[in-house]
């Protein structure tokens, strides 16, 4: 909340502070908000006494003794902590859920690698959101935690958003390899001297045998796009020789990436995939909801951890609330989508609003369901509402055929002068700007994106909008005129 | 008594205006569902989640809501408009001298990569933690689509590449539908600015400008008289203030002059609509500067014309060139089959056919300007001039000029010297005028509503048609 405005805001409205209803709701915003020293120190410094009400009592500090309870707003503010951390930092599990075999055969792939010196090439392929980037990172952190692969395995990763080309990702695996020195001004002729180069130099480092090397490819598909593959090539043909042990890993969202790869590369890919598809049903489902809302038994203060768990089990029963997840799990099964809706509904919890209630996570699913173009209609003119209107009338006659601005004036036209009685008729330049707005807004779209020389009255466009979605609008449309109404819904125009 | 106004930009009459803590104030009460959402979303020293995308409509507050935000919480954030970075080095270098201070941006290469960037911010923020959330504003966050191909999806996920605590908040006009790239990406959090309710925002929004030396009441009136023009056409907060602030001077004239008392709104209505009429047709199209629309509003004692911006009332066209103009609209809209009735003096016998065919009978004015060869031109052109034109060079290089003017457009390459083709690219309005201008004889006007009549196709008696067509010949 504004510091400064909220004080100008009781100023102008000169009312006593508890009772005046946004305050009430103010109080609720600036308690959710977790203030650090530095925030409390530049609140204490403007408005002295308020605060005291605002936050309840100073926050002890956490003392040495373990077994103080906390008061309500640390233990909330530390539920807050756990669970933000689980939801939207991506924070890795203990375990993965669901992904047992997977996680075993990769695991032991990489031990194979790593320990035992063979050389290996696997792809991890899934949609997106499916957890193909925390199965590696459990598999990884479990590979360092073994004595001779912390000592010995080299780790080098990139990314297909960040390296686009072959010559940055060599940069990258040069300075992830920690070379740079040793590369200096080399100059080398081509790619795979450079690679060999590289590789070469790690075994100068231990004594007879090279130290085995991970490359970790994010985003794998966006490197099939490079000149040449070259990279791509390079990296299997090193995995495939024998030289030095070094285990390709791609993670890929595309289950066609396969078809990417040129001949030479695929032929030098191990053809080793692992898919991630959820295979959960909705019970498990349910309870990976649970499991996912519940505070871990470690949490300093066990009764509210306690009364936390119980809440989440009781609201998790709750009839709408299964509904609503059902209805998530419907859309798609996999654990972003539901981080996303469990942390809108966690991010309302206060401390005056101290548990998660069913209205949390009813309200949560709405602001996640929107339609927004429905959202953006809403804020349209009566004008550009015509105009809308008259473009669907114009799809329903002609089956879906572009049109242009003369046709869709056309039609308004016809509408004025036959049935409306509270719209007057406006000059077709205002007409056109306000097609123009439709255009800005990405409503109405060119049919071949505008570099031809044709007038922009008769460029030839397509709605960009459903039946539906403009009968549902117009429902909504605050104070919509009955003849505007009456227009859309008759066949005929 | 003027009300000072600050004529370069509408974003600096909303700056300027001296109600801008109310303005806040309002907008925090009106949008306070947002502000929690977001506040409760974006938490300062907590995990936040990697990115949220507000949408909403113009001058809905987005920004202004997320600026101040940041600014009193005083939170550590780098604002970045896309439409400054034409490429993304500019978003890059902006960014980390946000964040690091200058001599960090100055570590960056000459055109630095993605690449170059997460890393130098991987390093920066190494060395200083942050304690609290960092955020990224990307305002106009469309343009983004059309840089760098990998460049959206990365920053949506910039959290888990720089391995710090920093959220990206892309505030766009857009839907999020139309940023989603073709494999997918990481989806940011959605967030929705409604826009403002005219009856119960947007009146009082508006009127907080009032001058002080009028009643607040004198000036609600004058809001609703405007909303009750404008508001049926536009519902930009920014143009609406635009437009109130420009007018009113005019609104009080009646007062200032004695006319009409405060409560006399009848009488100051019946002043102010019909400017207000003028003003939609000319100031809102942006046909005439505001500087010119005050210029008027000083100097107009009688209606007079007023002088627009818009080339096509300035144009001033030699004789021939008129003719030759007229000629290649008729060329364009009228098909070749009815140049034999109209331009030849006898034409044998009339038959009672179908006068349009199937396929023109739809759109013939609709679609659009047909191409019709030069020669055709010429024959058209011959047969309307009225006095004889030899076919000198003069004659055949103001077509030239008219195509660099654009009143022409050449279909067709450049290289085909010996049958070049052309559309008309005016408007029935432009062609009338000019044909008004040139003192011919009522047989051109004739001409120009029949081929108004055939695109209108309200040809239900063609025998009388025909006959008309026949009486032209005769004159």
């Amino acid at each position: 909340m504004c510091l400064k405005f909220y004080g100008e805001l009781l100023e102008a409205q000169n009312q006593p502070v508890h009772s005046s209803v946004s305050w009430a709701a103010e109080r609720h915003l600036l308690s959710a908000l977790m203030w650090t020293p530095e925030i409390r120190h530049v609140a204490s410094r403007k408005y002295a006494g308020q605060w005291r009400e605002i936050t309840g009592p100073a926050p002890v500090k956490m003392s040495k003794r373990r077994s103080a309870a906390l008061t309500g707003a640390q233990g909330i503010s530390l539920a807050q902590k756990l669970l933000r951390e689980r939801l939207c930092h991506q924070k890795l599990p203990d375990q993965p859920v669901g992904l047992d075999s997977q996680y075993k055969h990769l695991l032991e792939l990489l031990r194979r690698t790593a320990v035992h010196g063979e050389s290996n090439s696997v792809l991890i392929v899934g949609p997106r959101g499916s957890g193909k980037t925390m199965l590696l990172g459990c598999v990884l952190r479990e590979l360092m935690s073994l004595k001779e692969a912390q000592k010995n395995v080299l780790l080098v990763e990139l990314n297909g958003l960040l390296q686009t080309d072959d010559k940055i990702a060599l940069k990258e695996i040069t300075r992830q390899l920690h070379l740079e020195n040793v590369v200096g001004d080399k100059v080398f002729g081509s790619f795979a001297e450079n690679l060999a180069f590289l590789l070469e130099a790690l075994k100068k480092g231990d004594k007879s045998s090279s130290r085995p090397v991970l490359f970790v490819l994010d985003e794998f598909d966006l490197f099939a796009h490079h000149k040449n593959q070259t990279l791509l090539y390079n990296l299997l043909d090193v995995s495939q020789s024998a030289q030095t042990p070094v285990a390709v890993l791609g993670l890929t969202c595309r289950l066609d990436v396969l078809e990417l790869l040129e001949k030479r590369v695929k032929s030098r890919f191990s053809h080793r995939q692992i898919h991630l598809f959820s295979s959960l049903s909705f019970a498990q489902y349910l309870d990976v909801v649970r499991a996912q809302l519940s505070l871990p038994p470690d949490f300093p203060d066990p009764k509210f951890s306690d009364e936390w768990n119980h809440s989440v089990t009781k609201l998790c029963e709750d009839k709408t609330v299964e509904e609503i997840l059902r209805r998530n799990f419907n859309g798609s099964k996999d654990f972003r989508s539901l981080h996303s809706l469990l942390f809108l509904a966690v991010s309302r919890v206060s401390v005056s609003h101290s548990t998660l209630r069913e209205a949390d996570l009813i309200e949560a699913w709405r602001l996640i369901s929107v339609d927004s173009k429905a959202n953006v209609l809403h804020g349209l003119s009566i004008l550009e509402l015509c105009l809308i209107i008259a473009m669907k009338h114009l799809n329903d006659t002609y089956d879906g055929e572009p049109f242009n601005f003369q046709m869709v004036h056309n039609e308004f036209k016809k509408f004025i002068q036959r049935k409306s009685h509270s719209i007057h008729k406006f000059e077709k330049p205002v007409v056109m700007k306000a097609f123009e707005h439709l255009l800005q807004l990405e409503l109405v779209r060119p049919v071949d994106s505008g570099v031809c020389k044709v007038q922009r009255e008769y460029q030839l466009m397509r709605l960009m909008l459903e039946h539906g979605q403009v009968m549902e609008a117009l429902q909504r449309y605050p104070q919509c005129p009955t003849d505007v109404k009456q227009w859309a819904l008759s066949a005929f125009g | 008594m003027k009300i000072h106004i600050c004529l370069t930009g509408i974003k600096t009459i909303i700056l300027d205006c001296n109600n801008i803590s109310q303005y806040s104030v309002f907008l925090i009460n009106s949008a306070l569902m947002n502000r929690r959402d977001i506040m409760s979303a974006v938490n300062p020293d907590q995990y936040s989640y990697p990115s949220v995308f507000i949408y909403g409509h113009r001058a809905t507050g987005k920004s202004h809501v997320v600026l101040s935000i940041m600014k009193d919480l005083e939170l550590p954030h780098a604002s970045v408009d896309c439409v400054e970075c034409v490429s993304s080095g500019l978003l890059f270098h902006q960014v980390l001298s946000a964040f690091f201070g200058p001599d960090a941006a100055a570590l960056l290469p000459r055109c630095p990569s993605l690449s170059d960037f997460v890393r130098l911010y991987k390093q920066m923020s190494s060395n200083s933690p942050a304690t609290q959330t960092r955020y990224i504003i990307l305002d106009r966050a469309e343009r983004m689509r059309d840089m760098d191909f990998s460049l959206l999806p990365a920053l949506l996920r910039l959290q888990e590449l720089v391995n710090d605590n920093v959220t990206v908040i892309l505030l766009s006009e857009i839907v999020w539908e139309k940023f989603r790239p073709n494999t997918g990406c990481f989806e940011p959090l959605l967030f929705h600015f409604p826009d403002y309710s005219k009856g119960k925002s947007l009146v009082q929004i508006l009127s907080w400008d009032h001058h002080p030396s009028y009643t607040p009441e004198l000036y609600a009136s004058y809001i609703n008289i405007l909303l009750g023009v404008f508001f049926s056409v536009c519902r930009d907060l920014r143009e609406l203030r635009h437009l109130a602030v420009l007018n009113f001077s005019k609104f009080c004239e009646p007062l200032e002059k004695g006319e009409a008392k405060e409560s006399d709104i009848h009488k100051l209505w019946k002043n102010i609509e019909p400017h207000l009429q003028r003003a939609m047709q000319t100031v809102y199209l942006r046909e005439v500067s505001s500087v010119q629309w005050e210029q008027q509003q000083m100097d107009e004692k009688e209606a007079t014309t007023l002088r627009v911006l818009s080339a096509h009332a300035h144009i001033e066209l030699p004789y021939y060139s008129k003719f030759l103009l007229i000629a290649a609209y008729l060329a364009s809209f009228n098909p070749a089959r009815t140049d034999r009735r109209f331009f030849l003096k006898s034409h044998g016998k009339i038959r009672k056919t179908n006068f349009l065919k199937k396929h023109e009978k739809t759109s013939n004015h609709l679609l659009g300007p047909k191409p019709f060869p030069l020669d055709r031109l010429m024959a058209i052109f011959y047969s309307v001039v009225d006095s004889r034109v030899a076919p000198t060079a003069s004659v055949f290089s103001q077509i030239s000029s008219l195509v660099t003017l654009q009143l022409l457009s050449q279909v067709g390459h450049d290289d085909q010297l010996d049958s070049p083709k052309y559309k008309c690219s005016v408007s029935l309005d432009f062609i009338l005028a000019i044909s008004r201008c040139v003192c011919v004889c009522v047989r051109l006007l004739d001409l120009l509503a029949l081929s108004l009549v055939i695109q209108s196709q309200v040809v239900r008696q063609e025998r009388s048609l025909f006959t008309a067509v026949s009486n032209l010949h005769l004159l």
